[in-house]
Formats: C-alpha cells, sequence, structure tokens
C-alpha cells in the first residue's frame, strides 16, 4: 500500500520545506519515501507543485493523476488546478488565502479565490479549508502556515506518521532559530486539524456512506451504453 | 555507510565520489546543476578538484586532459550543453581515455526548462560511445559508478542521461563516505595515442565499430537491464528511462506481460533483447523523446528476420513530444494490453457531465478554469531597469532587440517587450551582427548576462569588431548565473573549490579587445542608464554598456518603496515597468512591501513624485 501527498502552491510560499518534512518524517517512521519537486523556470510566482510518496510499491516520482491520497494546497486556485491527482474519496486541505498572479495587475485574469473555494467545497467532501492568516495569528506571520498546514493534516487524522515523529522531524531538519516558532506552529495546527475532525464526520470515513446518493442501477446502465457506443465508434475506427 | 534523503543530482555526485571521483567539472544548466554543487559540497579536504567551467567545452577538454593522465573525471551539462561540448566529445571518442571519463548530460523532456528537446541517447549512437539511461534515483547512484568502471575498462568516453524527472527527485540513498579519491597514475606522454591525425581516426574508427558490438554483449549481461514476465508472453513492453518506473507503477507485480529495461540504450545489448523477445509477437516501447528504443527494435527485427511487431511513436501509440506522464504511459500500455480504451477528453467529460446531472451535482462538471501565472522578473530585477532604459532612450527609433540566455529572456513579456530574438547562448551579439547587415539604419542592442558572455559571448565580440559591426552591446552584469541557481563565475572572485581570485573585469575586458566607448552604469539610475544608451546610439561602430547591480536574490534588501498622498492614480508605474510588487487593491495603487526590494524605477517614473524609498 502506498500514500501519496501533493502539496501544491505558488512559488515562496514554503512548500518545498513541507514536503522535505513529510519526507523526513516517513523515513523516521521506518517507511520507503520518494518524493518529486517541481524546479527550474518556476520561480518565484510561478505555480510549484512537490509529490511525496510514501510505500513499497512505489516506482514513478510523480504521483499518477487519481492517485494523491492528500492534497495540501497553498491556495485555493492552485488546489483546483491539481484536483485531477486527488484520489476518489481523497482529502484536501485548502489555505482559503488568495494569491493573484504577479501579472494581475497588467493582465486582469478576473480570478477572485470564490469560485474556486465554492467549487472545492461542493465537490470534495474531505474538505478543509483553513487560513494561514487566521492559524498564524499567534505566531506573527503567516510564513509559518507550511509547518502549521502539516499540523492540521496530523490532527484530522490524514498523515499516520505519530506526533513525536513530526516533532522530531521538525527539531532536526528546521534551522535552530526557528524550531521553537515552527513547533508552535505545528501545535497551532494540529489543535485546528482535531476541530475539524470532529467537525467533519467525512473525513474519518468512506465515500461511499457521505455520497447524497448513489447512482442507481438503471442509471449506471444507461451509462455504461453510452460509455458501449462510444467504444465501439472507436473501436472501428482504430 | 551514511544514509542520506536526497536529489537525484545529488545521488550522481555521490556516486561519482564512491567511484573515487578526481575531476568533476562543467556549466550550470537545468536539470543538471546540483551534481557539481553536492561535489563541491562533500570535498571538505579539496581532494577532488571541482570547477565550475566557462562553458561546456572548456569542462570537456579540462576533463579529457586529466583523464589523459589516468584520472576519473566526470562532466556535467544539460543536453544543450552538449551541442557545445561535441567538438572535444567527437573527436575524444576517437582517441579514448586513460582514467574513466562519464560526460552527465542531463535531458529534459517537455521541455520544462530548455529550448530543445534532443535526445542524449541518439547523441552516444552519433559519437559512438556507450551511454547509461537511469530510471530512478537509486539507480543513477549505482550506474554512476558502473559508467567509470565501463569507461576504464573500454578507455572511453561514457555519456550518463539523466532526465528532469530523476535528477530533481528524491530518494533515501546509502553512501560510503570514506572513499577517497583515486591515486592518479600520472600522464605518460604517446603522441601516436594522445594526437588526433587522420591515421589515427581511421584506425580507431574501425577498432570502435569493431569493440561497440563487444560493449553490446557486456552490456547483454549488466544487470540493470532486466526483464520481468514469464516465459511465452506474446506481449512486451520495452522501457527506458523514467518511463521505466511509470510502467513499472502501472504493470506492479504482473507477469502475464513481459516488462523489458533497456538501462544501456547504446551499443545496444542485442543479445539480451534477441533472448528476452523469444516468443514476443508485439512491442510496446515507452520512452521519452526520441524514438530510439522502438527504432532500435526494428533495426533488429531486420536484421535477425524476426517477426514481432513494434508499437511506439511511430505507430500513433506513444506522443511524439513533450515529456511523458505517468498516465500517458499507463494509457499506452492500458490500450496496448486491451485493458483501457484510448482516452477521450470529449467522453469523459460527457460521462462526468450525465453523472453529475444524475446527482444534481452541476458544479462538478464546470471546473472553474485556475489562472495562469507566468514567470517575470522578479520585482527589484535590475535588468528591469536595464530594458527600460534601452527602451525609452530609443523610444521611436528604429532599433532591433536581441537577447540571450538566462533570466533576461523574461524581458520579451509586457510591458517591457524588449527581446526580439532568443536562440542560443551567446547568440544575441552575433545574430544582432547577422541583423545589421540587413538593415544598416536600424540601431542594433545585444544583451548578454555576464555568466554568458564568459560562457560564449566573448568571442561574438571579437568577430563584431574584425567585421566592423554596428552594435550596442548591453551586458546585463548581476554578478552571478542567476537563472540555474546563482553559480558563481569568472567575473565573481569565488571558484568552486572555494577560493578568492581574482575577478576578471568585464570592461576590462571590453577594453582589451579594442572597443573603445565602454560604459559601465547602475541600471537603477534610470537617466545615467538612460544618457549612456543615447551616448551610444549616436556613435559607430561597436559600443558596450555595463549595467551593473547585483541580482535581487543574493544581496539583503535595505530599503522599500511605498505609495505617498501624491498618488493621482495614474498607474504609470504598473504600465511601464510591470513589476510584480506593485498592484492595484480595492482601487488604490499599491506596493506589496515583503516583494519590494526598494530598487526605485517606479519612483522614477512616477510622473507625480507619489512614490518614496524608506531606508531600513
Amino acid at each position: 500500500m502506498s500514500y501519496n501527498i501533493l502539496l501544491c502552491g505558488v512559488g515562496g510560499q514554503g512548500t518545498v520545506l513541507a514536503s522535505k518534512l513529510l519526507a523526513a518524517a516517513a523515513g523516521r517512521a521506518d517507511r520507503t519515501v520518494h518524493s518529486a519537486e517541481t524546479i527550474g523556470m518556476a520561480q518565484r510566482g510561478g505555480p510549484v507543485t512537490s509529490h511525496v510518496r510514501i510505500g513499497d510499491d512505489v516506482y514513478s516520482p510523480l504521483i499518477p493523476k487519481s492517485c494523491a491520497d492528500l492534497i495540501i494546497a497553498f491556495e485555493p486556485s492552485e488546489a483546483v488546478r491539481n484536483l485531477p491527482y486527488l484520489k476518489e474519496n481523497g482529502a484536501l486541505i485548502v489555505n482559503t488565502s488568495v494569491i493573484l498572479p504577479v501579472t494581475e495587475s497588467l493582465n486582469p485574469s478576473g480570478y477572485t479565490g470564490t469560485e474556486m473555494i465554492a467549487y472545492l467545497r461542493s465537490t470534495i467532501d474531505k474538505c478543509i479549508m483553513v487560513n494561514d492568516g487566521a492559524l498564524c495569528e499567534s505566531l506573527g506571520s503567516t510564513k509559518f502556515f507550511n509547518v502549521a498546514v502539516l499540523g492540521v493534516a496530523q490532527g484530522a487524522g490524514l498523515i499516520d506518521f505519530t506526533e513525536e515523529d513530526m516533532l522530531d522531524t521538525i527539531r532536526s531538519t528546521v534551522k535552530a532559530a526557528f524550531v521553537d516558532k515552527n513547533i508552535e506552529a505545528f501545535k497551532a495546527g494540529l489543535q485546528a486539524g482535531a476541530e475539524e475532525k470532529e467537525k467533519n464526520p467525512a473525513l474519518a470515513e468512506g465515500k461511499e456512506e457521505i455520497l447524497q446518493r448513489k447512482l442507481t442501477v438503471e442509471e449506471v446502465e444507461q451509462i455504461n451504453a453510452l460509455k458501449k457506443e462510444i467504444e465501439d465508434k472507436r473501436n472501428k475506427s482504430y | 555507510m551514511k544514509k542520506e534523503y536526497v536529489m537525484g543530482n545529488a545521488a550522481i555526485a555521490l556516486g561519482a565520489i564512491a567511484a573515487g571521483v578526481n575531476v568533476v567539472c562543467g556549466y550550470p544548466g537545468t536539470p543538471s546543476s546540483e551534481i557539481i554543487e553536492t561535489v563541491a559540497k562533500h570535498n571538505p579536504d579539496k581532494a577532488i578538484h571541482v570547477e565550475w567551467s566557462i562553458n561546456e567545452k572548456a569542462a570537456m577538454e579540462v576533463a579529457a586532459g586529466a583523464s589523459y593522465a589516468g584520472a576519473r573525471c566526470m562532466v556535467t551539462m544539460k543536453m544543450m550543453g552538449l551541442n557545445v561540448a561535441s567538438d572535444a566529445l567527437m573527436s575524444l571518442a576517437y582517441v579514448g581515455v586513460e582514467g574513466g571519463l562519464v560526460v552527465v548530460s542531463a535531458d529534459d523532456p517537455g521541455p520544462i526548462s530548455s529550448q530543445t528537446e534532443q535526445d542524449t541517447r541518439l547523441f552516444a549512437k552519433y559519437c559512438r560511445i556507450p551511454v547509461f539511461d537511469p530510471s530512478s534515483v537509486e539507480e543513477a547512484y549505482q550506474m554512476i559508478q558502473d559508467a567509470f568502471e565501463y569507461s576504464e575498462k573500454y578507455k572511453t568516453p561514457v555519456l550518463f542521461r539523466p532526465t528532469t524527472r530523476i535528477d530533481h527527485a528524491y530518494a533515501n540513498i546509502e553512501y560510503d563516505e570514506t572513499v577517497k579519491p583515486k591515486e592518479i597514475p600520472g600522464f605518460v606522454k604517446n603522441s601516436k595515442r594522445f594526437v588526433i591525425f587522420p591515421r589515427l581516426s581511421r584506425m580507431n574508427h574501425e577498432m570502435i565499430e569493431k569493440r561497440n558490438p563487444q560493449i553490446g554483449d557486456d552490456f547483454s549481461n549488466y544487470k540493470c537491464n532486466t526483464v520481468a514476465g514469464d516465459e511465452g508472453c506474446k506481449k512486451a513492453i520495452v522501457a527506458g528511462g523514467v518511463s521505466y518506473a511509470y510502467a513499472k507503477e502501472y504493470l506492479q507485480k504482473r507477469t502475464d506481460v513481459k516488462l523489458i529495461h533497456v538501462a544501456t540504450p547504446h551499443p545496444l545489448p542485442e543479445k539480451f533483447l534477441l533472448d528476452a523477445l523469444k516468443g514476443v509477437e508485439e512491442v510496446l516501447v515507452c520512452e521519452e523523446l526520441f524514438p530510439y528504443l522502438e527504432e532500435e527494435l526494428l533495426l533488429l527485427a531486420g536484421k535477425h528476420h524476426l517477426t514481432y511487431r513494434v508499437l511506439g511513436k511511430h505507430t500513433g501509440n506513444s506522443p511524439l513530444a513533450g515529456e511523458n506522464t505517468s498516465e500517458d504511459v499507463a494509457e499506452a500500455i492500458g490500450v496496448f494490453l486491451k485493458e483501457v480504451s484510448p482516452k477521450d477528453e470529449e467522453f469523459i467529460h460527457k460521462i462526468e457531465q450525465i453523472k453529475g446531472q444524475l446527482l444534481g451535482n452541476e458544479s462538478a462538471v464546470n471546473v472553474p478554469k485556475p489562472p495562469m501565472r507566468p514567470p517575470v522578473l522578479c520585482a527589484g530585477c535590475p535588468h528591469r531597469a536595464s530594458f527600460y532604459a534601452v527602451k525609452k532612450a530609443m523610444k521611436g527609433k528604429k532599433a532591433n532587440f536581441s537577447g540571450d540566455i538566462g533570466c533576461y529572456t523574461l524581458g520579451n513579456a509586457m510591458p517591457l517587450d524588449m527581446v526580439d530574438t532568443c536562440l542560443c547562448m551567446g547568440a544575441g551579439i552575433t545574430m544582432a551582427q547577422g541583423l545589421h547587415w540587413t538593415d544598416e539604419d536600424c540601431v542594433n542592442f545585444a544583451f548578454v548576462g555576464d555568466s554568458t558572455f564568459f560562457a560564449s559571448g566573448m568571442t561574438g565580440v571579437a568577430n563584431a569588431i574584425y567585421n566592423n559591426a554596428d552594435l550596442i552591446l548591453c551586458v546585463l552584469d548581476n554578478s552571478t548565473t542567476a537563472m540555474t541557481g546563482h553559480q558563481p563565475h569568472p567575473g565573481t572572485g569565488i571558484n568552486m573549490m572555494g577560493d578568492v581570485v581574482n575577478k576578471i573585469p568585464i570592461e576590462g575586458v571590453l577594453r582589451g579587445m579594442g572597443i573603445e566607448k565602454v560604459l559601465t552604469v547602475n541600471p537603477l539610475d534610470l537617466e545615467a542608464a538612460k544618457k549612456a544608451v543615447s551616448e551610444c546610439a549616436e556613435c559607430k561602430g561597436v559600443k558596450a554598456i555595463i549595467f551593473k547591480s547585483p541580482c535581487v536574490a543574493i544581496v539583503k534588501k535595505e530599503a522599500e518603496c511605498r505609495i505617498n498622498e501624491n498618488c493621482i492614480g495614474c498607474q504609470s508605474c504598473i504600465r511601464e515597468i510591470g513589476c510584480p510588487a506593485i498592484s492595484i487593491v480595492d482601487g488604490a495603487v499599491t506596493i506589496d512591501s515583503a516583494m519590494c526590494t526598494g530598487c526605485t524605477l517606479c519612483a522614477q517614473v512616477c510622473p507625480v513624485g507619489a512614490i518614496e524609498k524608506e531606508v531600513h
């Protein structure tokens, strides 16, 4: 069994440190771990992703589409951009703070974030919305969000390393001067995550039980018939 | 042994160190740059000679010399660097080596941050030398060590080609940190061996052609060329590079189809393939870039009268261009095994739509479109100021702007729109000359970065002077190789051995070449910069302006700008310079204080003095 975590955001938000911490925690918990980052032209302001893959049956450095168990999105539109990677019944943690493209004032994109947030709310059952400002209020800077959000994942039961594994990893990975602040951030996240878990029973359950209703047998047949029709058409030309 | 979670490039570096490498040199280029940086970090007693050479050709030649003396050498570059180094490599392939010489040429399918989608495997075939093609970080660590062994065994340079997804992936590597560099036997003069003449080339060419099938046989027993699956399978998948990892991800431990991994594409391990393909009727090839293995299999079938069918890029079963994704490979295999039907976006959308309607969840099919986030010059980037100064000074005049490779290629974006051409390293300077000869009334500018200037700009300048061209050379000197991650170069005064060395002064170089008008200005002083441009535009011949201001990513910021009550909301600052730190928030022009570096270009553009600088 593998467990796949995709982190996404905008360059400069600290997704790389978050993915390093996850990978290091996995190593500490004696799991096989692989990861990959997008670097290169993706400079400040460009979309960035980190793929963290935990498990023995992992070969590709990148998570295949529909295979992420958890997406941690540092920005709403980046969550939507990477949603094709989410497994059916996968979980999403998304920061509701919007980052406009750096070209926004020259070429207005009309992007506000509200449409992204509404879409995510309506389509993902296991969805946790957090706000970096609120989560990091006591810390004085949203730059600790990258560690706080790992706390949210831990608190909501979406990563199964022990709390100690994570805390030890932070202590050994983060620069000494920032360890205390980061641990404080992680703990703030833990609490927020635990509260979310209380509020949203979907987080602990399978999707089947929480779908409003399943497709009926007739409906499934209807879809299958359509599938067959299109496939037949294609097979003829293949 | 030490276990560490490292990037693929670091694994390659650590593997080379484990192989006792003596000399490591190269030129920065994504996705290869971290290899040399890692070797430099793991070189506490300076026992390994590590250098950023001025370009890939220089690196290749430094390594060739050291190898003749028996040193183990690694040369690193991105695949386009191999074009630059190919002059040396091609001849070196004929001469051969003494100490193991491995050329790491990182391919960039996609391309993600490159100008071409060329394939180093094909280069190996062209040079008639072996190539190793790792499929994972772990394999890269092992294979680079094997590459040294084979290089020494057959006295030939060897290519090693990782791709971006191997270079920038991470895995746990266990490595021996106590290995010391190999003892260097020393150069034994032998002009019959080391001086290339037609006679030697003719003789060695024959030797190489006879040798290569032997290497192929040797590779047939190489441990990384593997085959999985039951005997008697009628279908086989042949894969190389990261595509092999994608194929394995799809197939997992299945044995009802053969999965053949070709880790050494050249010379082709023929015996291994003939054996692995016994009884196979259909082969699907999964690979990126050139249909290399696909064509080799077709050649093999022709040579041995085999009847298997080969599916791949030539048959439309795999994408012809771009990077393979895990899904591309899964789909190709699924279709090949008749387990899935070919992807049809329209079809999938239709099904989703019906599902959405039935479940009363319409929003599921109307996915909002995330905004584009194009890369831009950073806030405070001195290149923006340089481009703007030239633009303003040349307003209304006929001028061409030849660009080059580096961050400053982004000067092409609106509103600057100051890069008319970009071809390859150093080409801006020479292309400006070509443009000049077609229209002598037009003022031609060539923009080149400091690192690119040293890499391949100087010869172009000599060409311009010698041939009486008329151009204004603009050296955008930000004192680093910014694009690839801030590597030092001959103008920075430090090298990869940690030595403080004399900086090669660009102004001195240009004057030494005979350019009389060489002006050095701070681009962040807009008036002075404009004046320098106008002054140069007035004279004939080759002129140069060095726009000198450090990259904002390597200096600590000491100030920032803010908007005061004089702002009339004309938005000139936004329209003119396109700085990402300036935006409109709630109808008012605002400067993001976290992003702003206090460069003051906006303040100099503002018509009403509404922007002021605050020093910390």
